[in-house]
């Protein structure tokens, strides 16, 4: 087994009086993708916020590489090797593409290496090599969230946490974002932990997964595995319109509570 | 007489970029951008005329003190405001104002002082057209200002991080820049400003606590004109004001010239809110 990278240990996150990560646990190994998986307001986002110290949690801790990261800010824990790519793509809107690029490397100061990353990352996003002089705010919503994905790259990470990358796009899109992701994954061994509200592709990409819901981890395996599991496959894999939802709160909760 | 108005336009220009800085990295409003500037014609005037060095090493001894000053009143003072609601950034920036015109009323005095400068009383003639030197000065400091601050905006690593900070503060710090410390470069690099904005003006119009706090006032107005947030919009707008000033001054009954800045204030608003180089753009999902 590889060794555990990150570990994630019965953080508790509040947003003001609301407590909205409630005891979490995970552990991502090195060479390895995580998927957390959950609805709307399952605190997803917040589970990497607190990791990448956006926000703090106010009981557990986070360890990196055998370091606590927990309660640090968030320039400090990048520089740690951990990069995010937000939810929303969060790209700099009046920045060029390649300046946005650049921003990736900003903590960097090995010039040939990052002219190397700048290569490896247009070799996997050809598009963004085209609009390299584009300013970033007249991008397509896919392309920012290539342009994203690859910012992150940029500092050469020892992994990279990603949220929703499918957010917004198209099916088309989510499918071929998600071949880069995992192409990132096996080709240069990125260790990722990526949320998604898009549990097929996220189950089919990843290797282990966590199921949230409303702040808690309520189940946990490979993603084989969880794939298999009836419940996944009616309330994650199913249709997720409002009927499935009020079918799953009233009728069938019990097999994790 | 437009030499003139440019000239003191240029100054407007040059305080409203320091608003503009500021606001748009950290979205705070700094009233206390004139006061900062008659502080550093203040530390201009320390350096020449109360310890006899010459004009330039007053400018840059200026330039670096208000930088290390605004440095430490953005790390001291407001960031732990940052946070709050806008309302207190505004009270306490308008608050340190009267305490700098006071301190420096204490410390210099009262009464308008002024120091040698190079330029003082003296003409230069383009053919037919003579020009003062101090205005001159004016609008060629100007001019280099913006090319330098033109450049490290858009060819060095540490402005281009500024511009991010300022464009998306989340993903700034999710790229490992160092968004506090950006802040407190912004604020030492608009107190610089302010500084060289003061020491240009000085020959014009003497430095005193009180006056100097106007031209602050002003100058937002030129910051509103050209679009609060757009920092060509500052210079365009600063220089328009000053020209509205000017001919405002020479053309209309008496006291025109003072009210005319909030006219345009007023009148921008009114008409056109966003000003004239407003940059909106909105966030796609």
């Amino acid at each position: 087994m590889a060794e555990t990278i990150l570990k994630v240990s019965n953080i508790e996150t509040y947003y003001g009086p609301i407590m909205a990560i409630r005891g979490v646990s995970l552990e991502v190994e090195e060479g390895q993708m995580v998927t957390v998986l959950g609805a709307n307001g399952a605190g997803k986002t917040t589970i990497l916020k607190t990791i990448s110290g956006v926000m703090d949690p106010q009981k557990g801790s986070v360890t990196f590489e055998g370091r606590e990261i927990q309660k640090r800010d968030p320039d400090w824990v990048m520089r740690q090797g951990i990069a995010h790519v937000p939810e929303g793509r969060e790209v700099f809107p009046f920045l060029s593409v390649r300046e946005n690029l650049m921003m990736g490397a900003f903590t960097r100061t090995d010039r040939s290496g990052v002219d190397d990353d700048l290569e490896l990352v247009f070799g996997y996003f050809p598009v963004l090599k085209e609009r390299a002089d584009q300013r970033a705010g007249n991008l397509s919503g896919g392309e920012q969230q290539m342009l994203a994905i690859s910012r992150a790259l940029m500092s050469r990470p020892r992994m990279m946490l990603l949220d929703e990358p499918s957010l917004g796009l198209s099916p088309r899109l989510v499918g071929e974002i998600f071949g880069i992701i995992r192409r990132l994954n096996e080709e240069q061994g990125m260790t990722m932990l990526l949320v998604e509200q898009n549990a097929n592709m996220a189950l089919k990409t990843a290797h282990h997964g966590y199921v949230l819901e409303v702040g808690r981890i309520v189940m946990e395996d490979s993603c084989a595995r969880l794939m298999e599991k009836e419940d996944i496959q009616e309330f994650y894999l199913g249709v997720k319109d409002e009927g499935a939802r009020g079918k799953r709160r009233w009728k069938k909760k019990k097999l994790w509570r | 007489m437009l030499i003139n108005g440019i000239a003191v336009g240029c100054i407007y220009g040059m305080i409203a970029l320091g608003f503009v800085l500021i606001y748009k990295a950290t979205e705070a409003v700094n009233f206390a951008q004139g006061d900062i500037m008659m502080l550093g014609a203040f530390a201009a005037f320390s350096i020449i005329a109360l310890l006899g060095f010459n004009y330039w090493v007053g400018l840059f001894g200026a330039i670096l003190i208000m930088a290390v000053f605004g440095y430490a009143l953005e790390a001291l003072l407001l960031r732990p405001v940052i946070g709050q609601p806008q309302f207190a950034i505004v009270m306490l920036t308008i608050g340190l104002g009267f305490i700098f015109r006071t301190v420096a009323g204490a410390i210099w005095g009262h009464d308008p002082s002024a120091f040698y400068t190079p330029f003082t009383g003296k003409v230069s003639s383009f053919g037919p057209v003579v020009i003062a030197q101090e205005n001159l000065a004016i609008i060629i400091g100007t001019a280099l200002l913006c090319l330098v601050l033109y450049l490290f905006f858009t060819r060095t690593r540490l402005g281009v991080a500024m511009q991010a900070s300022s464009q998306n503060q989340l993903a700034a710090y999710y790229m490992g820049i160092p968004v506090k410390r950006v802040f407190s470069l912004i604020w030492a690099i608009s107190a610089g400003v302010a500084a060289v904005a003061g020491v240009l003006l000085s020959p014009l119009t003497l430095i005193d606590p009180g006056t100097m706090g106007f031209f602050g006032i002003k100058a937002f107005a030129a910051a509103v004109l050209g679009g609060f947030g757009s920092i060509p919009g500052a210079l365009v707008g600063g220089i328009l004001i000053g020209l509205v000033e000017q001919f405002a001054g020479r053309y209309l009954p008496a006291g025109f010239q003072e009210t005319s800045a909030y006219l345009v204030l007023l009148l921008v608003l009114v008409l056109k809110p966003s000003g004239l180089f407003g940059q909106m753009a909105q966030k796609k999902v």
